[in-house]
């Protein structure tokens, strides 16, 4: 690294430290706290492979003798699963931290991908106007009257009649993120027209259309980098929401396969033994899904007040 | 007894990394019947000192030091239900947006009898004939109608009355006026004027009044005090400080403010704010990249452009048959030409068209009937997009506000290297950055401004980068629509001095628009006079001024603020307008 390349790192890191973003941060305990929890469920969920005590996923490394064993601090605790085993003695802690993992890829491919569906055909609404204009919104505001979760379902069950089941499972996960996706891309869709036809008007756009560019390069060079302000909120908003309905999906068993389980399909699996007194297979994996739901609520709900200048 | 005193005020905006102080060491006394003019260009200070009398500070900002007394009482920081008791009381306000400072959800009527009662001690019969009279007063014609009415159905001027009467409920003592006029045309803007004056006579009332304009000062102001960056630099009667400025900073402004009454060839070099004018390249623009290729062929009869007829026309109300749709008609059968070299003014008031026009000879619009010549070439003749770049290239404009005219995620040199790199001006990635670094030299920022973001640039640095992306297509034709209105009146001589400098060296032709005379009468040869949509009057610039062959053009000229007496220090006249200067050799 040159000497140029650290003082630019530098000064970068320094013009972060006293921006006002990194101020409300910084003054926030709760935030703080959530930013912290965030972190470490992430990072502990994405290298789930190395940290993880026990691979869950390896049906030689676990043992039918553990099953059913209680967390730690109970009676009948055993040091080796710090937060008990399930009925085929795989540990809790593990399976949480690779269904973590699950939901988590669900979570962040599937808000990409409805960001990037949604984004374009806002753009192309917003600018093009007219009859692609109410085309799209039109679309968009149908879907609306729908739960996202029923949309969902549907795209997943037109998934399962057209492929055959083994082939499904081996797509499952991307089902489930097509599923989603598809279910979540009105809100950016809807937030990038109305941003859009805001800019469209500004003279930096007529200066672009007098040097003669084309339409396509006015959408993407010009206005799209000036209306991505509003979507990494709704992003960080929406990723919580995509977490939840994948678990929801796979709670209800048409999310991914109990071979490869995510958060929810660990909480359905539980269930059935609720009753039968051994309830840390259902809630622990509950508990691990609320936290991390929570605390990226409560990052996104921070970041659209601190980035909402009339909040201030 | 003295109405308003100000004594050694000092406002401050305390941040989270320091303290900002935005007014220091201010002393004020305005008499009752008086009024008392801030002038200043923006970020100056003015409209704080007048939120600070009334106590609308923006949190978090406060009065640090010094006094306020309001006939002989001191009121600044006073608790807010005192200080409730005071403002729209004993303190009127007007501000500057007419259309937004009265509220669209209620009747005219409801928001004066409100504002009355609030303050005086009226039945509601009483308090709705007080503002029927009050309406009356500042001229709004059959009161015991409008009344009733709801502030969308007022126009802009009518609707800054309606603010003035609300400033009246409450029989003030004292009126504060933030740019009373500043949103309205120059016709409405004469009648305010005289409005405020002589209610302010009539009713002895104190009048705070704040503004950027020199001919708002000059037209109603009895004494004025001038303020530079948070200071009083300099006050007086009026008539003393226009005509003999003692402070360089009042001479500069002075100097800079365009006249209707003598053509300058250049501004004087406005050298106190913003540092000194900044200097320019120098290099030989005939063998730079910029003079190439400048021979554009025999020109066509003397005439660049040519608008023949022109209508243009905007859908109001869409309807399923297309015939059947609601239209207005901004431009209506306008023709006109423009000769090779020369540059040709617009001028009218806001809604007249003359922005429209400019929008579609650049190809924004499209004309609903009439064409459009440029360079030989029928514009509106052609349909394909690729036939017309070679004419779009030689056609750049020049927009009114220079913080929306520049996409503020792009880096300098992008913006202005797009127009060069989509018309494949250059060859090499190095020429295209070694030419923008020419450009913006020329236009005076400087080489490093290529790396830099459009937010990192004042107003008038912004429209530099402006002036610098439309010379980069090389045209031979630029349209400016309004280039200077957003900027402060310094800003503006150093622009104006800019197109006339680029225009000498590049034998440029130029559509210039501008509701602004003084200016139009400094930049322009020729000048049509626009008014809904149709052509008035086309005449040479100096006969349009001297002998202004239509009623309308006659009437705009007698509305501009007459700044008679002016100090003509230092000023490059045109004419042989010699006498006047060697008066000056007296002072």
């Amino acid at each position: 690294m040159s000497i140029s390349t650290t003082a630019r790192a530098l000064d970068l890191l320094q013009r972060a430290a006293s921006s006002d973003l990194y101020y409300s941060f910084r003054s926030s305990k709760m935030v703080m706290l959530a930013a912290l929890v965030s972190f470490i469920m992430i990072v502990g969920a994405a290298f789930s492979p190395i940290l993880a005590p026990h691979n869950t996923l390896d049906l030689a490394s676990i043992s039918l003798i553990d099953s059913l064993t209680p967390p730690v601090w109970m009676e009948d605790g055993d040091a080796r699963f710090l937060l008990g085993t399930d009925d085929q003695g795989r540990d809790m802690l593990s399976a949480i931290m690779h269904g973590a993992r699950v939901s988590l890829f669900v979570g962040f491919a599937s808000v990409i991908f409805a960001m990037v569906l949604g984004v374009t055909l806002g753009l192309i609404s917003g600018y093009a106007g007219g009859f692609l204009d109410s085309f799209i919104m039109r679309a968009a505001e149908i879907q609306l009257s729908f739960p996202a979760i029923l949309i969902a379902l549907l795209i997943d069950g037109i998934f399962r009649g057209a492929l055959d089941p083994k082939t499904h499972d081996e797509l499952a996960v991307y089902v489930m993120i097509l599923a989603i996706g598809l279910s979540f891309w009105v809100q950016y869709a809807r937030t990038v027209r109305s941003s859009t036809l805001v800019e469209k008007g500004k003279e930096y756009v007529e200066a672009a259309r007098v040097t003669g560019l084309p339409p396509f390069l006015i959408v993407f060079r010009h206005i799209l980098p000036n209306v991505t302000g509003p979507l990494l909120v709704i992003a960080t908003i929406n990723l919580a929401l995509a977490i939840i309905t994948e678990a929801t999906l796979s709670f209800l068993g048409v999310g991914v396969p109990p071979t490869e389980p995510s958060l929810g399909t660990l909480i359905r699996v539980g269930n059935d033994f609720l009753f039968s007194g051994e309830w840390w297979i259902t809630i622990f994996p509950g508990i691990a899904l609320a936290v991390l739901v929570l605390a990226v609520n409560l990052l996104g709900d921070w970041l659209r007040d601190a980035l909402n200048p009339k909040l201030r | 007894m003295t109405l308003l005193k100000i004594d050694d005020l000092k406002v401050e905006f305390p941040g989270r990394h320091d303290t900002f102080v935005a007014v220091e060491n201010i002393q004020l006394e305005l008499e009752p019947g008086q009024i008392y003019g801030l002038v200043g260009e923006s970020g100056a200070g003015k409209s704080t000192i007048g939120n600070a009398v009334i106590d609308l500070l923006e949190p978090p900002g406060r009065v640090a030091e010094g006094h306020i007394a309001l006939d002989g009482t001191a009121i600044e920081n006073l608790p807010y239900e005192k200080m409730r008791t005071i403002r729209g009381r004993r303190i009127g306000m007007i501000f500057q947006d007419p259309l937004t400072s009265l509220n669209p959800l209620y009747t005219v009527e409801y928001q004066l009898v409100e504002t009355i009662q609030t303050h005086l001690k009226l039945s509601e019969v009483e308090a709705t004939a007080r503002a029927i009279e009050l309406l009356g007063q500042v001229g709004i014609p059959e009161p015991e109608v409008r009344v009733k009415h709801y502030p969308h159905q007022f126009s802009g001027g009518m609707r800054q009355r309606v603010v003035i009467a609300l400033a009246l409920c409450g029989e003030p003592e004292l009126i504060i006026a933030d740019e009373p006029t500043t949103a309205l045309d120059v016709s409405i803007q004469a009648q305010i004027l005289e409005l405020i004056r002589s209610l302010c006579k009539q009713r002895q009332v104190g009048m705070v009044i704040i503004t950027h304009d020199m001919g708002v000062i000059a037209d109603i102001t009895d004494n004025v005090a001038v303020m530079y960056r948070g200071k009083i630099v300099e006050k007086g009667p009026t008539a003393k400080i226009l005509s003999e400025p003692e402070h360089a900073y009042t001479k500069s402004l002075i100097s800079a403010v365009p006249r209707a009454d003598l053509r300058l060839n250049r501004f004087p070099m406005v050298n106190y704010i913003e540092g000194p004018e900044p200097t320019r390249s120098s290099f030989d623009v005939s063998t730079h990249w910029l003079g190439q290729a400048r021979d554009f062929g025999a020109s066509d009869g003397g005439a660049l452009v040519r608008v023949e007829s022109l209508s243009i026309k905007f859908v109001t109300q869409r309807s399923i048959l297309p015939s059947r749709n609601k239209l207005f008609t901004a431009v209506d059968d306008v023709s006109f030409e423009i000769r090779d070299g020369e540059t040709f003014g617009l001028v009218g008031e806001s809604g007249s068209g003359k922005s429209t026009i400019a929008r579609s000879i650049a190809g924004l619009y499209q004309p609903a009937s009439g064409s459009i010549h440029f360079a030989g070439g029928n514009l509106t003749a052609i349909k394909d997009e690729k036939q017309l770049r070679p004419y779009r290239q030689q056609m750049q404009m020049i927009f009114q506000d220079p913080f929306s005219s520049l996409n503020s995620r792009m880096r300098v040199l992008d913006i202005v290297a797009e127009p060069i790199r989509f018309h494949k001006l250059a060859s090499s990635r190095a020429e295209v950055v070694e030419i923008v670094e020419d450009l913006l030299e020329h236009v005076g920022l400087g080489r490093a401004a290529a790396k830099r973001f459009p937010h990192e640039f004042s107003g008038g640095q912004r429209q530099r980068i402006s002036i610098a992306r439309a010379l980069a297509t090389r045209p031979r034709f630029l349209i400016c629509d309004e280039p200077t209105s957003a900027l402060d009146v310094s800003i503006q001589a150093q622009i104006l001095n800019l197109l006339k400098d680029l225009q000498d060296e590049l034998g440029l032709t130029m559509l210039f628009i501008s509701h602004d005379l003084p200016v139009i009468r400094q930049m322009c040869d020729r000048v049509a006079v626009m008014r809904h949509g149709k052509i008035c009057e086309i005449a040479e610039t100096e006969q349009l001024f001297e002998a202004p062959g239509h009623d309308y053009t006659r009437h705009l000229l007698d509305l501009m603020p007459k700044l008679e007496n002016l100090s003509r220090e230092g000023l490059d006249v045109a004419d042989d307008d010699a006498a006047p200067r060697s008066q000056e050799q007296h002072h």
